[in-house]
């Protein structure tokens, strides 16, 4: 996943949003670079290693077999469900906390504190507690996702301009339409840059979690082919993976833009 | 004349670490109906808390505010805010920022179009009504946030320090257009300000306050005609009213 700005900046590209030709040439020049120091690597010979052409050889195997479109869709649907249940409870949750402080008092120790936890580090408990089905698998998604997304709405909440709430209570807006009209447009970046972390971490612990006990996804296929040396297909796993959060991101990315162009950007 | 807003012994203290500070020094202070008066001081020395009192967005700590001869009791649509900061909402264009206190107000919508219509024409901002805030220059911004306030037609006016930010120019057109609105419908206004020109200039009454403990410092009378004019402003008449202004701005003894 790409790096997170704040709301109040604006990420890549130059101040008119578009890239740059050159930049693009640039980031060409790169791929081809990689691409060329990987497949000396794999000629002088270190280890196992597989060149480009082994690589793209793999990937169209599994394309071809169906074996990735299947990994990949049962990786999307974990992640998904869990990030969508996450990010709805969060939403509110983070309301709550921003907005009541009884709420923030009896939450806050909660979520400061699992929030130091990698959700990595829940897998084994879930396992035990959950078994080895999908449950635990979306469980930690969500749990990764809730997390940083509640802090990110509740963050947002806390910091909207006090001046803009007075403005609002000076027109004779009631508590009720202060938060609807005032608080959650204000905080509406903030909730978004969190759901785009979040969405990052999702993706990161889904891929560890298939590697311990799953059937198929992105994360089971590489598991499955350490276990033969087939750095082939740990090679087109990571790059699907890669691939995917990108896609994901941008996506999410463009959400955004789209529903914060009303912000002022410096 | 009646008096439309009555400070009376106002007092406010904020705790502080050790003891308290006393941001208002029992201020008394009486605002007549329609009246324009500035208030200027140093910086700290309690001029957004008095006008905060006024706008029910602070409560004081003794004494009392009045307006209209009650109790404030919170903010209400009686009494418009300007703040420095314009205070726009920026996901709103300009026309539905003026509009959202004539939906507070549930006014049907055919209404409430014409009279958002009206104030955004009064400060001239009709061809950027459908404008994001983003877009807007900072007087532009700041004559959105007085639609705002016209819109609801309150009979106070409450400014803290509204043209602060602008450049010299923006300012003396604004200040223009405000009383050139004011000498049309007559509300009561209190406008603050640091600068001793402005003052002088909007106000038949300038209010000086000093610091530690904020206070009323002088009562200073204008005593020039309306519709004030750049003759005006650079009369000599004019000049005096702003060196005794000046003066007791700069030069205040140190509290007893
Ligand atoms: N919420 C608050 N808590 C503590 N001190 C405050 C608070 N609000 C204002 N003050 C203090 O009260 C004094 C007066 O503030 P203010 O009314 O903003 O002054 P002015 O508008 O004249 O610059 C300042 O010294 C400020 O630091
Ligand atoms: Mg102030």
């Amino acid at each position: 996943m790409t790096a997170i700005s704040a709301p109040q900046r604006k990420t890549g590209g130059g101040a008119e949003g578009r890239r740059p030709r050159r930049s693009i040439v640039l980031n060409l020049v790169a791929v081809v670079i990689g691409l060329a120091v990987w497949t000396l690597l794999a000629s002088v010979g270190v280890q196992g290693m597989p060149g480009p052409a082994e690589v793209a050889a793999r990937a169209v195997e599994l394309v071809a077999d169906g074996t990735l479109a299947m990994d990949a869709l049962a990786s999307l649907r974990r992640v998904l469900l869990g990030f969508l249940l996450g990010t709805l409870l969060a939403v509110p949750v983070g309301f709550l906390m921003g907005w009541y402080a009884t709420a923030r008092g009896l939450l806050e120790p909660y979520v400061q504190f699992f929030r130091t936890i990698p959700p990595l580090a829940i897998i084994p408990l879930a396992i035990v507690l959950m078994g080895i089905g999908e449950v635990p698998k979306v469980f930690v998604i969500f749990l990764a996702s809730f997390l940083s997304s509640v802090v990110a709405t509740f963050q947002g909440v806390v910091d909207v301009d006090k001046t803009l709430i007075n403005a609002a209570r000076v027109l004779g807006a009631s508590d009720r339409t202060i938060f609807l009209k005032v608080v959650v447009p204000a905080s509406t970046p903030f909730i978004l840059v969190g759901m785009r972390v979040g969405l990052g971490s999702a993706w990161g612990t889904l891929v560890a979690a298939e590697l311990i006990a799953a059937q198929e996804g992105l994360g089971f296929r590489m598991q499955q082919a350490q276990l033969y040396y087939d750095l082939s297909t740990i090679f087109v796993g990571l790059i699907a993976i890669g691939v995917l959060g990108l896609l994901m991101d941008r996506l999410l990315l463009l959400a955004e833009r789209r529903l914060t162009d009303w912000q002022e950007r410096r | 004349m009646t008096t439309k807003i009555s400070f009376r012994d106002v007092v406010k203290t904020y705790p502080m670490r050790e003891g308290t500070f006393t941001a208002l020094d029992h201020v008394s202070l009486d605002i007549a109906d329609q009246e324009f008066v500035t208030v200027v001081g140093p910086s700290g020395c309690g001029k957004s808390t008095l006008m905060s009192m006024a706008a029910g967005l602070v409560e004081p700590s003794a004494g009392q505010v009045l307006v209209d001869g009650e109790p404030v009791a919170g903010p209400g649509p009686d009494r418009g805010v300007i703040f420095q900061q314009y205070a726009l909402f920026p996901w709103l264009t300009v026309r539905k920022n003026v509009e959202f206190g004539l939906k507070l107000a549930d006014l049907p919508a055919e209404e409430r179009r014409r009279r958002a219509e009206r104030a955004i024409e009064l400060v001239g901002l009709s061809d950027f009504a459908d404008a994001l805030p983003k877009t807007l220059s900072g007087g532009m911004k700041q004559r959105c946030a007085i639609a705002r306030a016209y819109a609801v037609n309150p009979k106070v006016l409450l400014m803290d320090e509204p043209f602060g930010a602008l450049d010299a120019l923006t300012r003396v057109q604004l200040q223009d257009q405000l009383l050139h609105t004011w000498s049309q419908d007559q509300r009561t206004v209190m406008f603050i300000t640091h600068d001793v020109d402005e003052a002088v200039y909007l106000a038949s009454r300038v209010i000086v306050m000093a610091a530690r403990p904020g206070r009323v410092q002088r009562i200073i009378d204008v005593g020039l005609p309306y519709p004030r004019t750049e003759e005006i402003r650079l009369s000599p008449e004019f000049g005096r009213v702003r060196n005794e202004v000046w003066h007791s701005v700069y030069h205040q003894a140190p509290a007893a």
